[in-house]
Parts: C-alpha cells; structure tokens; sequence
C-alpha cells in the first residue's frame, strides 16, 4: 500500500489542529507562537502534497510557495519574539491573561 | 512513496507535536518542536522535494527553534501557572479536526496515489527563482530585512526608556 494524497491531507490537518489547540489553550506567550509555527508547518506541508500529487511537477509552483512561506514564517517568528521580549519587559510576565491595560 | 516510512515519520511527527502542545513546561515544548520540523522535513524529502526539506531543517531548526530557546532563556523568571486546561480551545481545535477530516474523508477524488515524475533539480529551482519568481524573491528579501530591523527595534527601544 502507498500513502495517498489522503492519508497526507490527514497528517497534516492533524497537525494543524493540534497548532490550534496549542494556540488557544496556553496561556503563556510563547506556547501561542509554537502553536503558529506548528499551524504553518502544517500550511508547508500541503503546499508540497499538493505540488507533488498534482498533474504538473515540471512547474515548481508550490515548491515556490513553500520556499516564500518558509522565509514569512521566520520573519513573523522573529517578529513575534520581539514582541513578547519587549511585553515581557513592561508587564514582567509572559501570561496573556494579565496584557489587559486595553481592556475596558 | 514508502508505507513504512510514511508511518514512522506520521508517529513522530503528531506526538511531538502534541508533546509541543500539551506539555507544562516550556522548553521541553520547544525542543519538542524540533522534532517535529525534522519530521515535516523528512515528509519534503518524501515527497520528492529535498531542496524545501533542507531549508526547513536550516531555517527552522537552525534559527526559529534557536531563537524561541533564546527567548525562553530572556523571560525565564516568570513562572506562568498553566496547569489549569482550557476546554475551550480544545473543543474547537478537536471540531476543526474533526471538520477536516469529515471532507477529506468524504472527498473521493484525493485517494489516488503519487503519480510518478523525474525530480526537481536545484538546478531547476534556482533557475525559476532567477526567472520567474525573481519580483517576488525581491519581495521577500525586503519583508526579511525590515521584519529583522523592526524585531531588532523593539526589544530595543525599552531599553533606552530605563
């Protein structure tokens, strides 16, 4: 038996789903970033299942995507790291229960 | 397309990354990411696509995981009390799947297996990035440089406040 384009789309919407999980039951900020890398991650790997079970490898087209989207996903990370360093220094705390000075 | 292989990279892939998800503490998450790059790399070089897989390995395991490790280490004092588990999330992240999986369980036309092709080449893919996709290549380039200087501008600037 070889593996099919379905049992990829599984693998990787399992993947996807257990991002989300992460993203919106932890609490701590960096939880929620690994969560995203793991939901894009899940986003490279269909580029490529689609790619490679498609009707056209000669064209690169969704080895492309992936490469562009690899290099979005380290800039959002870096950016994103950033981000909690620089709250993590004004509320001393990397839970996203207490960033609430915007809340009404 | 190798079954056996598709089975063992599929096992170590999911439980690192419910391992990734669900674990308490932060950095056992973190190195648990790993493994789940290296997985999604070994399913690139699977499917025939090797120059993706080794920018995964070195984008994401040399520079994400390294910088979240880093970032670990820079907020360590707090110590977040994340036992508690939100039930929330979890029913939505388990509908989700279960929506997915619902189509493309019900989608008849994706059980078909690899169609068999020459592989790409890096030759072929630099040739394409120098061609075709050299606009967006440029494009790229500059989100990467201002993303970096903005990161860069951001941890930096509390510091001259103090």
């Amino acid at each position: 038996m070889n593996a099919t384009l379905q049992l990829f789309l599984i693998i990787s919407s399992a993947l996807f789903s257990i991002g989300l999980l992460a993203t919106l039951s932890r609490r701590h900020a960096i939880f929620i970033l690994i969560g995203i890398e793991l939901m894009l991650a899940a986003a490279n790997l269909n580029f490529i299942v689609f790619w490679r079970f498609g009707s056209q490898q000669q064209q690169p087209t969704g080895v492309m995507v992936a490469i562009f989207s690899i290099a979005i996903a380290a800039a959002e990370a870096a950016v994103g790291l950033a981000l909690v360093i620089a709250i993590y220094r004004h509320y001393r705390t990397t839970n996203v229960d207490k960033f609430d000075s915007l809340k009404g | 397309m190798n079954s056996v292989a598709f089975l063992a990279i599929a096992i170590i892939t999911l439980s690192g990354a419910l391992a990734a998800a669900t674990l308490p503490k932060l950095i056992h998450a973190a190195l648990s990411l790993v493994i789940v790059f290296v997985g999604v790399a070994a399913y690139f070089f699977l499917l025939g696509a090797e120059f993706v897989g080794l920018v995964q390995i070195f984008v994401y395991i040399g520079a994400v995981a390294v910088l979240i490790v880093f970032t670990i280490l820079l907020t360590r004092r707090d110590s977040v009390n994340d036992r508690g588990v939100n039930w929330g999330g979890v029913i939505v992240a388990l509908a989700v799947f279960g929506g997915l999986l619902w189509i493309i369980l019900n989608t008849t036309s994706l059980a078909l297996p690899a169609p068999q092709t020459e592989p790409l080449t890096v030759k072929q893919i630099g040739e394409s990035l120098m061609t075709n996709y050299v606009w967006p290549l440029q494009c790229v380039g500059l989100v990467l440089t201002v993303a970096l200087i903005g990161a860069l501008i951001l941890v930096m600037e509390e510091k001259r406040e103090r």
